[in-house]
């Protein structure tokens, strides 16, 4: 029926009919307003208030921060100086403050020169974070900077502390020899006695250099060559270097404590299962101030009669076990989102348990748990500022200890306003790098 | 001709401990058991040498004798001559007091921006993102201490109120002043647990009105029950709105009219306020600051939550015939739900672990009364510090049963 009439049809159109710009109010900038801020009643509504938020918030802070005093010595002056130039009103940031007071808040008591008959070493500081940022780089971008720049990464852990805290070299260079010496009797022991029985071997040898010849060693060596830096106590440690410290040590050392901990909690050994268990549960049932009461009160209560070891030592402690245990949740997350075919294959290939974890397993569980890890590291680097509550003189602390003085009493949006954005910088770029780390890994099956 | 025998009986090595994985577990295990035992006796007989050295054996006297300190802001009766037990618990109810108002607040914000940033509007959007990434990179204690230094030195002191009309809300540098509300027939309270450091007042006028209005829910409820089984029997259903509003309503207010409510506000007498609920700065400065904090993480996870459902889910409830709020309400949100509650929970014990920086700005939660005047005055800092980690992990041990008891109950049920 239907094919019937069909050549009697006469409206069929052979011809297509010339494209056509579309209206001027579907595209472009007018097209984007239209679609993007007023596309109804309530959309419309909403991006009045919103340019009414934006409005008022930026009539506020933009005079607030442009408008501001730098040259001043106390608030006082501050506002003096305020009242001359825009008339009597307090919308008006008061930068004297960090001009005065950046160094403080940077480097804590770290010697400046400004006291007499102390030098200037807060290059030490700066050339630590210069060369942490190099020690980084090839982890942190494998594909464009050459692996020989590893050799500086297994330095830095030695460099670091010598910069820091200065002292004789010999210290810190002793330390590293032990774990050469370990290193070659694992290597060179494995064919001879086994891989086992080398490896138990190494570490002893490693452990009684540390603990019984390397304090000798170190001794003598800088009696006869005193090479060295002047050194430096923690209790000059402080501001928003003390973050970094802290931060960088919490966060390098728990990765690799985590991921113990993750497969410890995944074993079928149920006594290595359990203490992994009941260590994560406990630390992370607790806050971090109560660990840092630990650190700050009672941590040489539990070592031998006698020991007093560095504030900042004991804080490191602590917080590293606290991350530890949050990146091994984290960890744990990887490994029990890994389809079981993976575990399978490699059995099937005849990988013991420690091949199979780090060839197969470990880099596709920190694969997927990229996001949670490097979360975990932003709210450690965040929670470094909690030393101020133990009466360390971090950023936050000193800020107090500003507000405190008489010149600058009644301050607080300067300097807080500073000590966020150093922190935001920071946290900021490790939330972007995450995002460029997971789309670089993205291997495109999901 | 040969004979099939038994494969021999493997002889038992010593060295079978290490190299076969039939033992090996065995062996590890032991150790790893040994070594704890031993890391655990030295720490242990460490602690006993040095306590006793320093002349303070493990002991929880400490906390029967006077305390001998304030605590400011409180919800039960308290003198600075009650024990430290007495402190620690109220100390404990405040941190109690400010994770519950923390995640509530923190739930109310983090979902409509978690919503909003989800706008199709896109400056909305921008806006929420901004607060988001603003709060999230910046850490909590600096919230908190900004906050407090905005409320404690931009906000009038008292004496400035003198002679002016205060109103129901009086803002000022020692604290925010709400009107409070008094019984003139009050029917008085219950004393729990006698005269112990446990002591507990409960108002007889609070169990009323709960009583009544839980009787008044219930009653609604039925009527409701009764208008569904009615439609369902007839096909018209009877309009019932304004007979659950009147039993809503009318019980509760008879209830207050009987007790005499009325709001109490505080007036301005010699140098102070008095009257009225005192919320003071630092519980404000606390309080907004976890609240504000713990949005931002609430609202990434609504996000991802409702971005998780797939568009197929709308589309099918959308080719069933439901309309839109029944979409959300009965396919969208169930299953958004399941991947909302676990991490928000979480969010919910990180508000309450963070509840202990009020040590930061002076609001005497468990951690300022226990973990710091009374550890400070007594100088019993490992018994504290015990004390202190017991009990929140008593709280975190709790919050996240419950949450496994949630998980379990909303779990995909599959086959």
């Amino acid at each position: 029926m239907s094919g019937t009439h069909a050549h009697t049809v006469a409206f069929v159109r052979d011809t297509m009919l010339p494209e056509q710009a579309p209206p001027a109010s579907e595209v472009g900038p007018v097209g984007w307003v239209r679609h993007n801020l007023f596309s109804g009643w309530l959309n419309s509504a909403l991006t009045l208030v919103s340019l009414g938020v934006i409005y008022y918030v930026l009539s506020g802070v933009l005079p607030w921060v442009f408008q501001s005093v730098w040259n001043a010595d106390s608030l006082s002056e501050c506002r003096e100086i305020m009242r001359e130039s825009w008339g009597d009103t307090h919308g008006h940031a008061c930068w004297g403050v960090i001009k005065e007071r950046w160094n403080q808040l940077l480097f804590g008591f770290y010697p400046s020169g400004a006291i007499e008959g102390t030098s200037d070493l807060r290059w030490r500081p700066i050339l630590a974070l210069v060369l942490l940022m190099g020690a980084l780089s090839p982890i942190l971008f494998s594909d464009r900077v050459s692996s020989k720049m590893l050799i500086l990464t297994a330095a830095y852990p030695f460099i670091m502390p010598f910069l820091m805290w200065g002292g004789t070299i010999w210290g810190p260079l002793t330390a590293a020899i032990g774990f050469v010496i370990g290193f070659f009797i694992i290597k060179k022991g494995a064919l001879a006695l086994g891989e086992l029985v080398s490896m138990i071997i190494g570490v002893v040898a490693a452990v009684v250099w540390w603990f019984l010849l390397a304090p000798y060693v170190a001794d003598g060596l800088s009696a006869i060559l005193p090479i060295g830096l002047e050194p430096v106590q923690s209790r000059q440690f402080g501001g928003f270097m003390l973050a970094i410290l802290l931060g960088v040590v919490a966060i390098g050392v728990s990765l690799p404590i985590g991921v113990v901990l993750a497969l410890g909690r995944q074993s079928d050994l149920i006594v290595v299962k359990y203490l992994c268990v009941g260590f994560i549960e406990f630390i992370r049932g607790v806050p971090l101030i109560t660990l840092l009461f630990v650190a700050s009160l009672l941590l040489n209560v539990f070592l031998p009669p006698n020991t007093n070891f560095d504030i900042i030592l004991r804080v490191m402690i602590m917080m590293t076990l606290f991350s530890a245990a949050y990146m091994a949740e984290v960890i744990r997350g990887g490994l029990a989102a890994l389809p079981r075919g993976q575990y399978e294959g490699a059995d099937s290939l005849g990988l013991n348990y420690w091949q199979a974890q780090r060839l197969i397993i470990m880099p596709q569980a920190l694969k997927i748990s990229i996001p949670g890890i490097v979360s975990t590291f932003i709210g450690i680097f965040k929670d470094t500022t909690l030393v101020s509550i133990i009466g360390l003189f971090d950023v936050i602390g000193l800020a107090s200890a500003i507000r405190a003085d008489t010149a600058w009493n009644g301050v607080y949006w300067e300097l807080f306003a500073f000590i966020a954005a150093l922190f935001f910088v920071v946290c900021f770029s490790m939330s972007r790098y995450s995002m460029y780390l997971e789309r670089k890994l993205q291997t495109g099956h999901r | 001709m040969s004979t099939l025998t038994d494969p021999p009986k493997e002889q038992f090595r010593l060295s079978m401990l290490l190299y076969d994985t039939r033992y090996r577990s065995a062996t590890i295990q032991v150790v790893a058991m040994f070594g704890f035992m031993l890391l655990a006796a030295w720490l242990i007989n460490n602690a006993i040498i040095n306590l006793n050295t320093l002349g303070k054996p493990v002991a929880f006297g400490f906390l029967g004798e006077t305390a001998g300190y304030d605590i400011n802001q409180r919800l039960l009766d308290y003198s600075n001559q009650d024990s430290h037990m007495r402190a620690a618990f109220l100390g404990l109810l405040n941190t109690l007091v400010i994770a519950v108002l923390g995640c509530i607040a923190a739930t109310i914000i983090g979902v409509v921006v978690g919503v909003l940033r989800l706008s199709s509007n896109w400056l909305v959007a921008r806006i929420m993102t901004v607060y988001v990434e603003m709060f999230r990179n910046v850490p909590v204690l600096l919230w908190i201490v900004l906050i407090f230094a905005i409320v404690t030195e931009s906000t009038p002191h008292p004496k400035v109120y003198k002679g002016l009309d205060t109103g129901a809300v009086v803002v000022t540098n020692r604290g925010t002043y709400l009107p409070e509300p008094l019984f003139s027939r009050s029917l008085g309270d219950i004393h729990l647990f006698g005269n112990s450091s446990l002591r507990f007042d409960v108002s007889i006028d609070l169990i009323a009105i709960l009583i009544v209005l839980g009787l008044s829910i219930f009653a609604a409820m039925k009527i409701r029950q009764r208008a569904d089984s009615i439609q369902e029997a007839t096909g018209d259903r009877p309009r019932t709105w304004h007979t659950r509003a009147a039993v809503l309503i009318l019980p509760i207010a008879a209830l207050l009219l009987a007790l005499g409510f009325h709001l109490g506000y505080a007036e301005l007498k010699g140098f102070n306020f008095k009257g009225g609920t005192h919320l003071r700065n630092s519980l404000l400065a606390l309080w907004l600051a976890l609240s504000l904090y713990t949005a931002a993480f609430i609202a990434e996870i609504v996000r991802a939550g409702i971005l998780a459902i797939s568009k197929g889910q709308t589309e099918a409830a959308a080719a069933l015939g439901l309309r839109p709020n029944k979409t959300m309400n009965l396919v969208v949100l169930p299953q958004a739900l399941r991947v909302i509650i676990p991490p928000l929970i979480s969010n919910y014990l990180n508000l309450t672990k963070n509840s202990s920086l009020a040590i930061a700005v002076g609001y005497m939660d468990i951690t300022g009364t226990l973990g710091g005047i009374t550890m400070n005055q007594t100088g019993r800092e490992l018994e504290c510090v015990l004390m202190l980690m017991l009990v929140y992990l008593a709280i975190s041990l709790s919050i996240s049963a419950v949450m496994n008891w949630y998980n379990e109950a909303v779990k995909l049920k599959e086959r």
